[in-house]
């Protein structure tokens, strides 16, 4: 209940500020993306990972963090956006742009038809019926090796150069810069639906969805409509891994790529938007790092991390920067 | 070849069954997602391991192991699960996610990546004529023990006190608290005596499912699988759906090997779309 605060007050908050500067998440995020793309010219490659991993976290954000709907299975919209971007670049058209919208096109669409079947159940059974889409899928991946190259991946497509002219080099900056980019734009695009009188429905459903039943809003279709969002943008992170990398991997599908997700967006903090993109970032540098020092020691950290945020910390890294910022402000932070 | 998928594919339910009905209980009881269970199942093979190489007969070393698993789930509970009791299912699988990886981590420190082997007695070893069919004496025994140990645990819920209590706390745990059962001991002795009988199940299966750091990840989504299918807090339901998941993934890995992980997942999906609660589970 303590949770109805911050459904009516965090909108209004951030339309104060956005009074001053607007779009200041976007450039934010933008600025910080740039300086790290001077930074370290050498890791573009780990670089773009990571941009692409936080559009499926920020996806994931808003399906688990905003609508409370609990997944072990997000990382199948990935898998279906990346094999539908790479056989349609295979075999009609390589733009990338055009494979964008495929791939979020192919999410949405799955998810649309997974969630109206799987959003009837709750609690344990919608968890493991996520699993069981996300193996089920592997599995059919796996043996349709004709179409899907098997457990070797897809491979052999080609991507066009970005807007006919960026082509995309070895050294991974036209892929980080466009990575980049869609990030930005898509953040932009979840933080207006969050802000939104729907983003303010869907956090009411996660908070009390018997009293949003009570309300008169159908419940059912509103989660629908946002399950269908969160694969629609986890589709386009899996074109952009597919365009970028060249090659999609049947891992993407599986549900320890949705596990990972998982792990970023609680340890970030699943409650606003930037923990998103603060937990892929933390997560992923600190297992480059730390996992080729011994994994078994990374595994042991995630652990401990993991437990001690249910434990101690409800709004992850960005709920405890946000209690340093309002102790030393004293003003509210708001939810983009 | 149909007298071999029938054993295998029973004395693989059988362990499923061991492995998992302790989580059925305890998830029917205290209406608490644990992912951390499987752990305890491989926390038993590792110790039943440990104290076989310090010189115990393996009989001994099993009990042990029950024992020792049984005892470290008991801060377990009171200092990690006890906190996430009635809070979402996802904050309670994330935690004992956490968990999870906690324990394969020390699993890996205390006896290395690769697979720990434990080595049966040999009266339970080699093979077995029965009716002019030839089958492992193992898997035979193990048969046994499982409709043994689902009677025992049966009659144990339906006659004792104890069971009696545990059965008014899954009805209705407010109701049970306020009649002056004590449910948060109940729910200690539960969770205890759920992770003892996977660490049981651990033992007994690890010439199936053998014992390495990843188990507790690796079986995990079986035996989750297994206690959805059946039904939160049913025996009956659980024994079940061990056998129809544990003679389905066998009879498919026989006969369409290619096929056979998806044959586990799409009849666990069937049965869920079709009946949320489980195949004896009550409506929620």
């Amino acid at each position: 209940m303590a949770d109805i605060r911050s459904i009516s007050e965090a909108p209004a908050a951030s339309a104060g500020r956005s009074r001053h500067i607007p779009f200041l998440p976007e450039i934010a995020l933008l600025a910080i993306g740039i300086a790290a793309y001077y930074l370290f010219p050498e890791d573009l490659a780990l670089l773009t990972r990571i941009a692409i991993t936080a559009l499926l976290v920020l996806s994931l954000s808003l399906v688990l963090g905003q609508a409370g709907i609990a997944t072990l299975g997000h990382a199948v919209f990935m898998g279906v956006g990346a094999y539908a971007a790479g056989l349609f670049a295979m075999h009609f058209n390589t733009d990338p742009l055009l494979g964008l919208v495929v791939g979020a096109l192919a999410g949405g669409v799955f998810a649309l038809f997974s969630g109206s079947l799987l959003l009837r159940t709750h609690g344990l059974t919608f968890l493991m019926l996520t699993v069981a889409v996300s193996q089920i899928l592997y599995e059919v991946a796996n043996q349709a090796s004709w179409l899907t190259g098997g457990d070797d991946g897809l491979s052999g497509f080609k991507t066009s150069p970005l807007f006919g002219y960026f082509r995309f080099d070895l050294f991974s900056r036209t892929a980080f810069l466009y990575s980049l980019g869609v990030l930005v734009i898509s953040y932009f695009v979840i933080r207006k639906i969050v802000e939104s009188p729907f983003g303010m429905t869907i956090r009411g459903i996660r908070s009390d969805h018997i009293r949003m039943a009570a309300l008169g809003n159908n419940v059912y279709r509103q989660l629908l409509v946002t399950f269908t969002i969160g694969g629609l943008f986890a589709g386009i992170a899996g074109a952009l891994a597919a365009q970028t990398s060249h090659v999609v991997g049947l891992s993407t599908l599986s549900f320890h790529t949705s596990g990972e997700a998982l792990v970023m967006l609680i340890v970030g903090g699943s409650r606003r938007l930037p923990g998103a993109i603060l937990g892929t970032v933390i997560f992923l540098l600190v297992q480059h790092v730390a996992s080729a020092i011994n994994p078994y020691h990374w595994q042991f950290l995630i652990g401990a991390l993991l437990i001690l945020c249910v434990l101690a910390l409800p709004g992850g890294l960005m709920g405890l920067v946000d209690s340093l910022w309002e102790r030393m402000t004293g003003r509210r932070a708001s939810n983009g | 070849m149909l007298t071999a998928i029938l054993v295998d594919g029973i004395s693989y339910g059988v362990i499923l069954f061991i492995i998992a009905v302790g989580l059925s209980i305890t998830m029917g009881l205290i209406r608490v997602v644990n992912m951390a269970h499987s752990g305890f199942a491989m926390m038993g093979g590792f110790a039943a391991a440990a104290f076989v190489a310090a010189g115990l007969p393996f009989e001994l070393a099993m009990v042990a192991a029950v024992l020792f698993v049984a005892a470290i789930s008991l801060p377990i509970e009171r200092f990690l699960m006890r906190p996430v009791y009635g809070k979402s299912e996802l904050e309670q699988a994330l935690m004992t996610i956490g968990l999870v990886y906690v324990i394969i981590a020390a699993s890996n420190s205390l006896f290395g990546a690769t697979v720990t082997s434990l080595t049966f007695p040999s009266y339970v070893t080699g093979p077995i004529t029965i009716f002019g069919h030839t089958a492992a004496k193992y898997r035979i025994v193990l048969i046994g023990a499982g409709v043994l140990i689902a009677f025992a645990l049966w009659f144990f819920l339906e006659r004792s006190t104890f069971g009696l209590k545990v059965r008014a706390a899954v009805d209705d745990a407010s109701t049970a608290q306020t009649v002056g059962i004590n449910t948060s001991r109940l729910y200690a002795v539960a969770f205890a005596c759920g992770a003892g009988m996977a660490a049981l199940g651990g033992v007994l299966g690890s010439q199936m499912m053998p014992m390495e750091p990843s188990y507790a990840l690796k079986y995990l989504i079986l035996v989750l699988a297994v206690v959805t299918v059946g039904g939160l807090g049913s025996i009956m339901g659980t024994f079940a759906a061990a056998l129809l998941l544990g003679l389905l993934d066998t009879a498919a890995k026989y006969l369409l090997p290619e096929v056979a992980a998806t044959a586990f997942y799409l009849a666990m999906f069937v049965v869920l779309i079709i009946r949320p609660q489980g195949l004896f589970g009550r409506g929620a």
